[in-house]
């Protein structure tokens, strides 16, 4: 059975790494991190978000994607002619091993939309690309998108997540952020697009967790143009940020007050302006609270930003030293690639770690 | 005449050794069931006059009474059943309308008892409500449609009309006139304690009742009864009545010998007069006339209360929902068939409407397919029974729920279904001075705080138990439910899967 057809409960294993500086670095270091926590998978998924990994093409939105078979591809491309203008297209390089089987057909294509569909289709630009990647992976069979920023790009497959590091050779890119998932599925997804991180547009989320309030959250999100299909908190989740972010323009720290809204009786206790601000967020938003346990870390462009549920029923633990900012489900994973860090603590419930790279930086 | 002979159907059975003729049966029947015969020295009862409402039995010091079912019978026949036969007997006799009350008894599929809740284990903690905080706070009305900032990109707090509950559940719309004075001072009370709403329904407000205005709903129904300036401005929120799920399609009756007194001043009728609502509202003939009673209720309060539109659960009251979505209201109360009532025919309360579980799912699916669910909130009533149907009603999709008879139990009702005769022995559904105080609005209010802090407990636990800890979470979260033994057809329009899957 495949992600998508029935829901898949999953704990998990996170990590971030960004430098506020917007200094590049290579992903050998998320690979580093995410290895601590193996014990964290069961082998089932993994994958990796990297911003800033394609500078000479910034301008692009980069489409990876998986193929089922050749019809699909065929089929696909011939769509996204129809939409974009393609400047370039290959595989995804790979290596071979023997912990990774069952690859799907892996492509990246750099893409901008034709001035003229843009035209007549009366969207903003994001909007477009938003509407081709849902119309891609909702109607053309054994097509999916599953990375669709521009300067960023997701890695992911059914493995260990070292392995996926190795298998991607992300060790070869270089960015100012990365993000991992290890993942712990109560049920084996058979699909690639079922592993985390999940991303739309520049946006990418993991999560460990399972959050009581997915159905909620789906029905409310659906209504607002988004096709949830592969019944996971994830996807949810980063459909949530981009409704907030993107269409409402909320700010990170205002999405962090709808998505682990403060209890009423903390809200009540805060001075009149900051009260009504989040009375106001909570009423108008109040489909976009998740419940249940979750930790999550956001990537954007220029950006990071991790989060815990409000009762943190998952464990997060930020580091920082210099211009880097770590994030991970255990600390362990943060000291073994920077034992030297000048503050660590754990976030609290609800309380949202935001970190933006310098304006100028990227 | 002999033909219309009909055997009681229930029986009141006196344990002799037991009475003491202290005469309290008789001095509490309202409807003289009950008599002291001197020569014998010895309590008589007339099973005729009983209508099982128990308030004998409650009140024997000695527990020398019971009430049972008689096994009086006709012939057994499945098709011809003794209460048809009895009924032709009695209209055949007077030529009327058969006339009940509360809400429809028929053995209709109950749906909320076949739907079960779930709850977390191992991959998801459940929240212990005793030690952790469990948020039961809802807001009514419709959501800000877009995000306006100022000059300082501070977030405009724009919000729309609304009302604030402690608890999604408010008590629904019963008049003053089919309910007693202390009843409608004890639904007030409680409300202003428990910091929800209770509902005027279409008699007005009293007087002495206006302090509680912002814990009130006044409804405006299509008699228009004691509508004025000061009756909309009081209110916490506005009623529009089209319908009411005893009766869909017909407008509210009260005998013109329960308008007396202030009942009549509250009304605004001459005493006497009966209190026949028409069954449609007269200037509304179509949707776009309900959207200018709307906007006239706005206008006549400055756009600052929210105004519900509450209809009967019909065959097509998804349609009909996103009609009023797209008309102004604020809130759209739905009320199933199996909602309660002072007085109606009996075919109407037994064989019109559908039941507010489909109705719910299904209006709630249309407005978020149509993407106006946030335009309005969504109440149900009709029959919410306990607090197991509150937390399966919110997650199919409901934000808040109506409770009329559960609270007219709290308040003494034994279900007799005989409001509609005035006589009401627990002093609920009467305006007979003497039966009137024998409902004491310090105890009757008291036991609807009771109540509602006893669901609210039991929500609190079930929300735990699936690891929610704030209402909204719950809202529309139909992943929660499971059918058990409902067809694919109701699984589909319930929008739940079946348990085991």
């Amino acid at each position: 059975m495949r992600e998508g057809m029935f829901r898949n409960l999953s704990g998990c294993a996170i990590s971030g790494i960004i430098s506020k500086s917007g200094k590049r670095f290579s992903g050998q270091r998320i690979i580093d991190s995410i290895t601590v926590m193996h014990e964290r998978s069961n082998g089932l998924g993994g994958g990796f978000a990297a911003y800033g990994i394609y500078p000479e093409y910034k301008d692009y939105y980069a489409f990876h994607m998986f193929y089922d078979n050749r019809t699909a591809k065929k089929e696909c491309e011939e769509f996204l002619e129809e939409h974009f203008d393609i400047i370039n297209l290959s595989k995804i390089p790979t290596r071979k091993i023997r912990e990774i089987t069952d690859e799907p057909l892996i492509w990246r294509y750099f893409v901008t939309p034709l001035p003229t569909k843009l035209a007549e289709s009366q969207l903003d630009e994001r909007e477009f690309v938003a509407r081709c990647v849902f119309r891609i992976n909702t109607c053309i069979d054994g097509a999916y998108v599953f990375s669709s920023g521009k300067n960023m790009g997701v890695f992911k497959a059914v493995g260990f997540p070292e392995d996926v590091g190795y298998f991607y050779r992300l060790d070869e890119y270089e960015g100012y952020c990365f993000t991992a998932h290890g993942r712990y599925p109560t049920n084996t997804p058979g699909w690639w697009g079922g592993a985390h991180p999940f991303a739309l547009l520049d946006y990418s989320v993991v999560h460990n967790g399972e959050i009581s309030s997915y159905d909620a959250n789906r029905r409310a999100i659906e209504m607002y143009g988004y096709k949830c299909t592969l019944l996971t908190d994830t996807e949810v989740i980063t459909y949530i940020i981009d409704y907030l972010h993107r269409k409402n323009k909320l700010t990170f720290n205002e999405i962090c007050s709808v998505m682990a809204a403060p209890f009423w009786s903390t809200i009540e206790s805060k001075p009149q302006e900051e009260r009504e601000e989040l009375e106001f967020l909570r009423y108008t938003f109040a489909s976009q609270l998740i419940n249940g346990p979750f930790s999550i870390i956001v990537g954007f462009e220029g950006g990071m930003m991790a989060l815990n549920d409000r009762l943190k029923l998952r464990s997060m633990v930020v580091g920082e030293k210099d211009d880097m900012v770590y994030v991970a489900s255990e600390e362990a994973a943060i000291r073994v690639i920077q034992n030297d860090l000048d503050k660590v603590w754990s976030p609290k419930g609800g309380e949202g770690v935001i970190v933006t790279v310098e304006k100028g930086k990227i | 005449m002999a033909i219309d002979y009909i055997y009681p159907d229930y029986e009141i059975v006196r344990n002799y050794d037991r009475c003491i003729n202290c005469r309290v049966c008789e001095r509490q029947c309202a409807n003289e069931a009950h008599e002291y015969i001197e020569s014998s020295n010895k309590m008589v009862s007339d099973d005729s006059k009983c209508v099982n409402c128990h308030r004998c039995v409650s009140l024997c010091p000695t527990r020398a009474l019971k009430i049972v079912k008689s096994d009086h019978t006709f012939k057994t026949n499945a098709n011809w059943e003794g209460k048809s036969i009895k009924e032709i007997y009695k209209q055949a006799e007077s030529g009327g309308v058969l006339l009940s009350s509360m809400g429809n008894p028929e053995n209709y599929p109950v749906y909320f008892d076949k739907i079960l809740i779930n709850a977390s284990q191992v991959t998801n903690p459940s929240i212990d409500p005793l030690r952790e905080p469990m948020e039961t706070r809802v807001y009514l009305g419709a959501k800000p449609s877009k995000i306006e900032r100022d000059e300082n990109s501070r977030i405009k707090r724009n919000l729309p009309p609304h009302v604030m509950l402690s608890m999604p559940v408010m008590f629904s719309a019963m008049s003053y006139g089919s309910l007693s004075y202390n009843a409608h001072e004890s639904l007030a009370r409680a409300s202003a304690e428990l910091g929800i709403l209770y509902n005027t329904g279409e008699g007005g407000l009293h007087e002495n009742l206006y302090k509680y205005g912002k814990n009130t709903i006044v409804q405006v129904a299509s008699g228009r009864f004691g509508v004025h300036k000061k009756y909309l401005s009081s209110a916490a929120a506005i009623e529009i009545k089209m319908g009411q799920g005893a009766k869909p399609g017909i407008g509210g009756h009260l005998p013109g010998k329960k308008i007396v007194g202030d009942i009549s001043r509250t009304r605004m009728i001459p005493e006497g007069t009966d209190a026949i609502s028409p069954a449609p509202h007269h200037d509304i003939y179509s949707i776009e006339d309900l959207r200018q009673l709307v906007y006239s209720l706005k206008e006549a309060t400055r756009y600052t209360k929210p105004v519900i539109v509450k209809i009967a659960a019909v065959h097509n009251v998804s349609a009909i929902a996103s009609g009023i979505a797209r008309s102004g209201a604020d809130i759209i109360a739905i009320d199933g068939f199996r909602g309660g009532t002072g007085a109606a025919p009996t075919r109407i309360r037994d064989h019109v409407g559908i039941p507010i579980e489909l109705a719910l799912a299904s209006v709630d699916k249309r407005l978020r397919d149509e993407g106006i669910r946030d335009n309005v909130s969504i109440v149900v009533g009709g029959s919410i029974r306990s607090s197991a149907d509150i937390v399966k009603a919110i997650a199919l999709g409901a934000d808040c729920v109506y409770i009329g008879t559960a609270a007219l139990i709290a308040l003494g009702c034994h279900l007799c279904r005989s409001c509609h005769s005035g006589k009401c022995n627990w002093g609920i559904a009467t305006q007979r001075e003497d039966l009137v105080k024998r409902l004491n609005p310090n105890i009757g209010y008291k036991r609807l705080v009771n109540l509602m802090t006893a669901w609210q407990h039991e929500i609190m636990e079930m929300m735990g138990g699936m690891g929610i800890n704030s209402i909204e979470s719950l809202k529309g979260n139909r992943l929660m439910l499971r059918g058990v033994g409902l067809n694919e057809k109701e699984l589909e329009i319930l929008g739940i899967k079946h348990a085991g899957e």
